[in-house]
């Protein structure tokens, strides 16, 4: 996935697809902060890429906002830690969650490094407003997060959130795939990668 | 035996008591479940033995394939593709989880957690019935030791 921070920050304080993402998988509105549930959300350039904000960064970047999100990384350390492989790889790359095996250690939410998981503290039922009535919820004590939408790529539909942003600052693709657009625009563009250091090979980048 | 007068009688006692909701149902059988079928359909995934006896296994093989497999059509014994979905494709036809699921599960004491989650017709309207204040400050007075 590639998202071009510009096209936000032109069109900002668009959340058009945090909305779509959250109320397609039904996904908690907690105003308690410490208990919130979030798959996609937005942070400044300091909190999204500690490593390389400095004081003397270039002005731009300052009140730029930057989407957030599980990173679906090359080698995920919430997959080596999970002791039930609840959340596992799939063969497409994708990191995903079997919330039928999750136990709620948290194991999975200490190893991530982006903070992309949310535990339920409690019952996330009474703070679903408007329910999806074709996706399930999460119960109390399982951790949970984006799942790149794989019940839509089965049908072959694009990510929630990519479809809702109607400026296109979202681009999904294979990566794998030379000849994909996402390698051309990878190629044309600076791009940056959260945490690039710690060896997780996150698979999200963010056109600057 | 050493008052044996008093241990028999008591052993007797106990044995009758202990045996109290035998002897009140003794000749009297609990009514039959009756889940409700689902008039417009005439057929299920498979035949209905087959579902009675091995729903649970199917629905099991179901979520390991959807999720874990990412494989989400299942043919059935006459070739006849479907949708693996509890919430989708179930329930589209079995339109009460009161009438059909819970009937048999409440008779033989089955407490099957499918519900945690996956959201029953009769709850598709939603839950946020208090008003997210009161949730706020019931959230922020119960919050767990292990959040400092």
């Amino acid at each position: 996935m590639v998202i071009d921070t510009r096209v936000c920050q032109k069109y900002a304080p668009c959340e058009d697809c945090i909305h779509a993402c959250h109320h397609l998988h039904n996904v908690p509105q907690i105003p308690y902060k410490k208990h919130e549930v979030k798959w996609i959300w937005k942070d400044e350039f300091e909190h999204a890429f500690p490593d390389t904000a400095h004081e003397y960064a270039n002005e731009v970047l300052h009140g730029r906002e930057f989407l957030l999100l599980c990173n679906h990384c090359e080698h995920p350390p919430c997959v080596r830690v999970c002791p039930t492989q609840a959340t596992f790889k799939r063969e497409d790359g994708i990191v995903m969650m079997d919330m039928h095996r999750c136990i709620g250690c948290r194991f999975c939410m200490a190893a991530c490094p982006y903070g992309s998981r949310s535990f339920n503290w409690r019952d996330p039922r009474p703070f679903i407003k408007n329910p999806n009535p074709r996706y399930p919820t999460r119960m109390k004590g399982v951790v949970e997060k984006c799942t790149f939408c794989t019940e839509r790529l089965a049908e072959g539909k694009l990510p929630a959130c990519a479809e809702a942003c109607k400026h296109g600052a979202i681009v999904v693709g294979d990566l794998a795939d030379p000849n994909s657009e996402i390698n051309k625009i990878l190629r044309e563009h600076f791009t940056l990668r959260r945490k690039v250091h710690l060896g997780t090979g996150p698979s999200v980048f963010y056109i600057i | 035996m050493h008052d044996a007068g008093k241990v028999i009688p008591g052993i007797i006692a106990f044995v009758l008591f202990v045996t109290v909701p035998f002897w009140t149902n003794f000749g009297k059988a609990a009514p039959k479940p009756q889940p409700e079928i689902p008039k417009e359909y005439k057929k299920c995934v498979e035949s209905k033995e087959f579902m009675r006896r091995e729903h649970m296994k199917l629905l099991r093989k179901w979520r390991f394939d959807v999720v874990r497999n990412n494989m989400r059509i299942y043919i059935n014994s006459e070739g006849k593709p479907i949708n693996m979905s509890l919430q989708n494709e179930c329930l589209r036809c079995h339109s009460s989880k009161k009438k059909f699921c819970d009937v048999c599960h409440d008779y033989v004491a089955a407490h099957p957690y499918c519900w945690n989650c996956h959201i029953p017709p009769e709850e598709r309207k939603g839950w946020a019935t208090k008003e997210v204040k009161s949730l706020t400050e019931e959230a922020s007075s119960e919050q767990p030791a292990s959040h400092h």
